[in-house]
């Protein structure tokens, strides 16, 4: 070979890197699966799908989705593991117990959050005239947020009378289980423990028996007589008020301001086999979550009209507006501003952070759905196994790059917070310390605490 | 010319226009209208009835739902059905459009891409559950049909077989579809893999065959019985003539049993078409029973009366499934009604 002139030499150089540079594009750009289908419950925080289905903000990315609603949540999880569905809206902690095989064993993962609060606790309003009483009152008005102690002496009243007080969440490895219980043991009534893997009822020394049903459901099951209460996410606190057949008492937003809700979970294997399709689906959900929250809420309106479809919520308008549009309804007629109750971007609602999965593992050994001691590290390891903020913001940085979205609108770093006491027994939380957090808690498992035959040992 | 048209009424079952021909071929006027009244005019009234009692009673019964609505409300809603039927369509064509738009921009850049026509993604209709619903029940009945009939004719020829078998059927005639489906449910994921191309839905197979275990037991009993009592006479001339196994089958066994055959088989269908919806309402696979479970989840004020919609055509297509397989039956009946 003879010498080769520098001159050319440096512009073959310069041509092979702008190739490789551009093949490297085409290669990131490229849709391993176009086709997909998402799964959902009807709630109001599957909002970000609907959006990005019918703003098309799924077609911007080239994806072809169909949403199909299920039958509860127990279903959603097959579905996704089986194949069946490519992801779906699931409960936050769902992913997290499925990956440590509470229940179903699957390594299913979350790049996206689908928003923060939009749950309450609602009572029978045989109940709440029971529990009224117990409410402290300001200026002739109940002091919100309601504490389970007004809730205790009627739980207290059944037990001596020899009968269960029955609650309802939706799913055991579920945000409505978890913070039900958290309401609860806040006031004193003890929720229950699991002893995984023969006990998976978590009644074993429980004051109030929590049982699972669908979300749709739940006020149809509380009209039976079946249940005294539940913690679902909207609508189905609202319509129990439209329909006058019970009071939410609390929303998850004062029982902790900001928590994590939903997720956007696929398998492992799925995120492994279609990256780009991946990050795709979550630059759509992205711009779904920042159209929702977009200017003050001035879309909401619309977003209720999509909600309204029968083939996504399908409750009727007003329903979904009481708690869409930043209000409340309490008692009928006791109409509050919450504006938060349902975010879906601002205060990063939609980025998939560590501190809410070790929050949810803490509760999860709390009940003994995590029956041994684990180390501090094991929480936040387990976290990010689950939990893939760099996906999230992969997939920022590109809408970034588009000028879809604002940089400043994205947390920088994937790092814990600092301790917080958002919640409503004033409880710090420390993301890198779990073992002291629960070791504040009067009621539920702490240290090497475990449940053997029924019973906590040391 | 009227005989024929009154045999094919018969035969269909619309028995209501025989007086009209009767009419009009020239017999007795007030005879056929005594007639006309007794098998038209009498189930009229006792319909509009009724509706009557429905409308009174439904006012007085209040659901969380609101009051459950009446035959007026009812009606309204397939109005709104039929509506949102091509609301839909329209947001389909735009789908078409723009996926082409973008099929072609992608062609423009590069003519090898391999660019495909995928369906529309959007929501099934109420028009579109029906259709998914019938082609699903066809589906299993045949499957059904396919295994019972041979399996019916081995049990009716053979004492022995049909004592080896009758404990089988004995046991799994009576098992609900909700306790078959989540069986069915688990061996179809596993054992069916599904990709992009895949021809059938897993949740399609599931209810199909969900569908085919629960209406496979009538046209097997039935066709044993069939072959059991063919007359012996006949069998006997088989023998004599040293027919082999297959024509005595084709020329002398299935001619006979073929009323039989027919009668489980409507039976089955029936049963199928019951089975579907509860499958479907169980699994959230799609048509009319995942329309009834999704409307009673979704709990809105017109949720009452688009399951009663529902209901209706239910019956109604039930009821006309029956139709068609009563008419196949007669014609295959030669005559004897059974």
């Amino acid at each position: 070979m003879k010498i080769i002139n520098m001159f050319t030499a440096k512009k073959l150089w310069l041509a092979a890197s702008v190739l490789t540079i551009s093949t490297n594009l085409a290669a990131a750009g490229k849709l391993e699966k176009e086709d997909l289908k998402f799964g959902f419950i009807k709630l109001t925080d599957m909002a970000p799908l609907a959006v990005a289905y019918e703003k098309g903000f799924f077609e911007d990315e080239g994806l072809y989705v169909q949403l199909e609603a299920q039958a509860n949540w127990k279903v959603v999880l097959d579905r996704v593991i089986s194949g069946e569905l490519d992801g779906s809206h699931m409960l936050a902690p769902a992913p997290l117990g499925a990956s440590i095989g509470f229940g179903t064993k699957a390594d299913i993962v979350t790049a996206f959050s689908m928003g923060f609060n939009g749950n309450a606790i609602t009572v029978s309003n045989d109940i709440w005239k029971q529990m009224k009483p117990n409410v402290p009152v300001a200026d002739g008005k109940l002091i919100r947020p309601i504490k389970a102690d007004a809730l205790k002496p009627v739980v207290d009243k059944y037990k001596s009378q020899g009968k269960p007080f029955n609650m309802a969440m939706t799913f055991p490895v579920g945000s409505h289980n978890l913070k039900l219980r958290y309401w609860l043991a806040a006031g004193g009534i003890k929720p229950g423990y699991y002893e995984p893997p023969q006990d998976i009822s978590g009644q074993i020394d429980a004051e109030a028996m929590l049982s699972v049903t669908p979300p749709p459901q739940m006020p149809a099951t509380l009209e039976a007589g079946t249940i005294y209460g539940y913690c679902v996410g909207e609508p189905w606190n609202q319509q129990a008020v439209f329909k006058g057949i019970g009071v939410p008492v609390i929303t998850d937003e004062e029982l902790w301001k900001n928590t994590p809700e939903k997720v956007f979970g696929v398998t492992q294997a799925w995120a492994d086999k279609y990256p780009n399709t991946h990050k795709a689906v979550i630059k759509a959900l992205i711009r779904a979550a920042i159209w929702l929250d977009e200017d003050n809420n001035k879309n909401r309106q619309e977003a209720i009209k999509i909600l309204s479809q029968t083939q996504y919520v399908g409750a009727d308008k007003e329903v979904l507006a009481n708690s869409m549009t930043g209000t409340f309804e309490y008692e009928k007629g006791d109409k509050r501003p919450l504006p938060d109750f349902n975010t879906f971007f601002r205060n990063s609602a939609s980025y998939p952070s560590y501190d809410s999965a070790v929050w949810y593992l803490t509760q999860m050994r709390r009940w003994g759905q995590i029956n041994e001691y684990k180390p501090d590290s094991w929480y936040l390891e387990t976290a990010r196994k689950v939990y893939r903020p760099d996906i999230y913001l992969a997939a920022a940085k590109e809408l970034i790059a588009e000028g879809k979205a604002k940089a400043g609108d994205f947390p920088a770093d994937t790092g814990l917070k600092p301790a917080q006491d958002f919640f409503i027994d004033k409880v710090a939380f420390d993301a890198g310390k779990p073992n002291d957090y629960l070791a504040k808690f009067p009621i539920g498992l702490k240290g090497k605490q475990k449940i053997v035959g029924g019973k906590i040992t040391e | 010319m009227s005989n024929k048209l009154i045999h094919f009424f018969n035969l269909t079952g619309l028995t209501w226009f025989i007086p009209f021909i009767k009419i009009a071929a020239g017999e007795n006027p007030a005879r056929q209208v005594r007639e006309l009244w007794l098998i038209a005019g009498v189930p009229i009234i006792a319909f509009i009835l009724f509706l009557g009692l429905w409308s009174f009673s439904a006012s007085k019964v209040n659901t969380s739902l609101g009051a459950i609505p009446g035959p007026v409300a009812v009606w309204q809603e397939i109005g709104g059905l039929v509506k949102a039927h091509y609301a839909e369509r329209q947001k389909e064509a735009a789908f078409y459009q723009r996926q082409q738009a973008r099929n072609e921009k992608l062609l423009a850049e590069n003519p090898d891409e391999p660019v495909k026509t995928r369906a529309y993604t959007g929501k099934p209709t109420y028009l579109d559950q029906i259709f998914t619903s019938l082609g699903t029940v066809f589906t299993g009945f045949v499957i059904a049909t396919l295994a019972a009939i041979p399996l019916g004719i081995l049990c009716g020829m053979s004492p022995v077989f049909n004592t080896a078998l009758n404990p089988l059927i004995q046991i799994f005639k009576p098992v609900s579809p909700l306790a078959w489906l989540p069986i069915v449910t688990l061996i179809v994921s596993s054992v069916y893999v599904t990709t992009d191309d895949s021809w059938f839905e897993k949740s399609f197979l599931t209810s199909a065959i969900t569908v085919t275990l629960c209406s496979l037991w009538p046209t097997l009993i039935n066709t044993a019985v069939g072959v059991s009592s063919v007359d012996q006479d006949l069998i006997n001339v088989g023998k004599v003539l040293r027919l082999d196994w297959r024509t005595q089958i084709r020329k002398i066994i299935l001619p006979s049993a073929l009323p039989y055959i027919f009668t489980g088989m409507r039976l089955s269908l029936g049963v199928g078409w019951m089975v579907l919806i509860a499958a479907e309402m169980l699994a959230q696979n799609p048509g009319l029973g995942k329309f009834v479970w999704d409307e009673f989840q979704n709990g809105s004020s017109n949720s009452l009366s688009r399951i009663m919609v529902a209901v209706f055509t239910i019956g109604i297509i039930g009821f006309m499934l029956d139709r068609i397989m009563q008419s196949l039956q007669k014609v295959f009946s030669f005559g004897q009604t059974r």
